[in-house]
């Protein structure tokens, strides 16, 4: 079934000049290597992909049931440069969260 | 021995009142203790030069009053030492401000101390320049550089309580650095036992944001519910000798502490967790371990530290072009195709009329706001709605063309389709930022005492 990742992560957007990270962690310790195989460097690529991303780069932190996705580019000009209402890509943790994901096993 | 910081503000725009409850909360402590107050982004710094450059009395923080003047006579009487980088471009300016301050509190005998040469854009032809990872723009491409401020660490700070300083006021220092220094002067730690530094540096990242990580900015309604968000609790870190650290907030205040928030606020704004640099130490997080002790109490522990840096970052801030945006509303039967139309129309008529380097944005807000990209549309969220608002948002050097861009969308109000209305425009000069890293031996903190009445 597909559903949307909000139901079992939350997450965090920073920002640092036109490179934007999120970090993002399981509520449940059991889901985290299913986080994992969803949210592959190329499929948070593809997510973003409209937004003009360069390169994903994802940290594992599984004592922390967690990961730091770092996103080049998408930030469309960042802080202090983009057109965007949102220079800072404050919102991006919740369109990360809008992903739609297939369930994790029961 | 415990060591006990609070943040008062994590950003610019925070709230004023946060500090009172901390203060009170400080106060109940028997350990040394340090009040801190983060002003300062990429952004705000920016802002504050360009002030600076109008009015050389500006430059500092505009709420500097606001947020001292609940607390500094209860921190100046009860020896809890405050940190601001909230000297942002004119530390000297907020030094008078305070000193002002202070003696309107009764208190003309207090020892102030500016902490400056993160300030280096004079030297841009001495420094020996680095474009920091992330950065594509040449140093050497950029006109009208306003300013170049280096990353300041924690060690003229110290440098400043050892002086006698009751309140330290900086520009920019790294964030973390404004709690690691009250933290490793009150406990001695030597400047290369990277694994303390690296927790006393940790525990300042996680307060610098105020309650980011006392469940502000944390709150989903029905999937992190978070109680008293009008009355939100700011952070306390509690930081042992041995680098153990809890977090914490001043009882009877809202919000929460809990391992989730701690989590979010941990790896905030950070890249890659195993070499989270920062002008003190470098952090590394890989082997970290979050536990709560108790309601609102988060042990961290784990945390280990790496020598600093050779380099030091520096965001260098240049006028680059003109920005504008401008609005107009489209409600009703058929707003949504209304709205579509006069984008339409605008688009055709920016092509007709501004040069093809101009740079545009369309928004359809009350569809989407955030989520587009500059030129491609987020594949979902497509729904219809009854009351859009059209935004236009444009870039380019010529502050003439922006103008004509705008004035299009107005032009709207009687040639647009039917029913527009609420049109608002905006313009202003832009101000970016690139970050660049120079050798630490070539940067020179200074640290000057400012005795008040009384003193030898």
């Amino acid at each position: 079934m597909s559903e949307l990742l909000h139901r079992y992560a939350h997450a965090r957007a920073g920002d640092k000049g036109d490179r934007l990270s999120l970090a993002v962690f399981v509520y449940q310790a059991s889901h985290y290597s299913w986080l994992i195989d969803q949210l592959s460097e190329a499929n948070v690529a593809a997510l973003f992909e409209h937004r003009g991303v360069s390169q994903v780069t994802r940290y594992l932190l599984p004592h922390l049931n967690g990961m730091n996705l770092v996103l080049d580019d998408a930030l469309q000009g960042g802080v202090n440069g983009a057109l965007n209402l949102d220079g800072h890509g404050k919102t991006l943790s919740a369109l990360l969260l809008s992903m739609q994901v297939t369930s994790p096993p029961a | 021995m415990t060591v006990v910081v609070g943040c008062g503000a994590g950003f610019s725009g925070d709230r004023t009142d946060a500090a009172r409850p901390l203060v009170d909360a400080l106060m109940s402590y028997d350990a040394p203790r340090a009040l801190m107050f983060e002003t300062l982004g990429e952004r705000t710094l920016a802002a504050a030069q360009l002030r600076r450059i109008k009015d050389p009395d500006s430059g500092d923080e505009p709420l500097l009053e606001e947020f001292l003047s609940p607390v500094l006579s209860d921190c100046l009487v009860n020896h809890i030492t405050v940190l601001g980088n909230f000297g942002a471009a004119n530390p000297n300016a907020a030094c008078r401000r305070i000193r002002q301050l202070a003696k309107r509190l009764g208190h003309s005998q207090a020892s102030l101390a500016t902490v400056q040469g993160d300030d280096v854009r004079d030297r841009l032809h001495e420094l020996d320049w680095l474009a920091w990872e992330g950065e594509k723009r040449a140093l050497s491409t950029l006109e009208q550089v306003v300013a170049a401020n280096v990353y300041l660490g924690a060690d003229a700070l110290i440098e400043a309580m050892a002086q006698g300083a009751q309140v330290v006021i900086t520009g920019r220092v790294a964030d973390p650095s404004l709690a690691l220094a009250p933290i490793c002067y009150h406990h001695d730690w030597a400047s290369d036992d990277w694994d303390r530094r690296a927790a006393g540096a940790l525990a300042g990242h996680l307060i610098e944001c105020g309650t980011q990580v006392t469940g502000g900015y944390f709150a989903d309604p029905g999937v992190k519910d978070v109680p008293g968000m009008a009355s939100l609790g700011y952070p306390l870190v509690e930081v042992e000798r041995n680098g153990r650290l809890i977090v914490t907030k001043p009882p009877g205040t809202g919000g929460l502490v809990t391992e989730q928030t701690v989590k979010e606020q941990l790896l905030y704004e950070i890249h890659d967790p195993s070499a989270y640099i920062t002008p003190d130490v470098v952090i590394d997080l890989e082997h970290i371990r979050i536990k709560q002790l108790a309601k609102d109490r988060v042990e961290v522990t784990g945390v280990r530290g790496k020598p600093s840096p050779a380099r030091l970052k520096t965001t260098v801030s240049f006028l680059a072009g003109y920005q504008g945006e401008a609005e107009i509303s489209y409600a009703g039967p058929n707003a949504f195709a209304r709205a579509h139309l006069a984008r339409e129309t605008l688009r055709q008529r920016l092509a007709l009329r501004c040069p093809i380097d101009l740079r545009a944005r369309y928004d359809l807000i009350g569809v989407s706001s955030v989520f587009d990209g500059d030129t491609q549309q987020h594949p979902q969220n497509r729904d219809a709605a009854s009351d859009i608002r059209l935004r236009l948002a444009v870039e380019h050097s010529d502050k003439r063309v922006v103008e004509l861009a705008t004035q299009e969308l107005l032009a709207l109000y009687c040639c647009g389709p039917a029913g527009g209305g609420g049109v608002r425009r905006h313009h202003t000069q832009r101000l970016k930022t690139a970050s660049y890293l120079v050798p630490r031996q070539q940067v020179v903190p200074a640290v000057t005492l400012h005795k008040g009445e009384g003193h030898e």
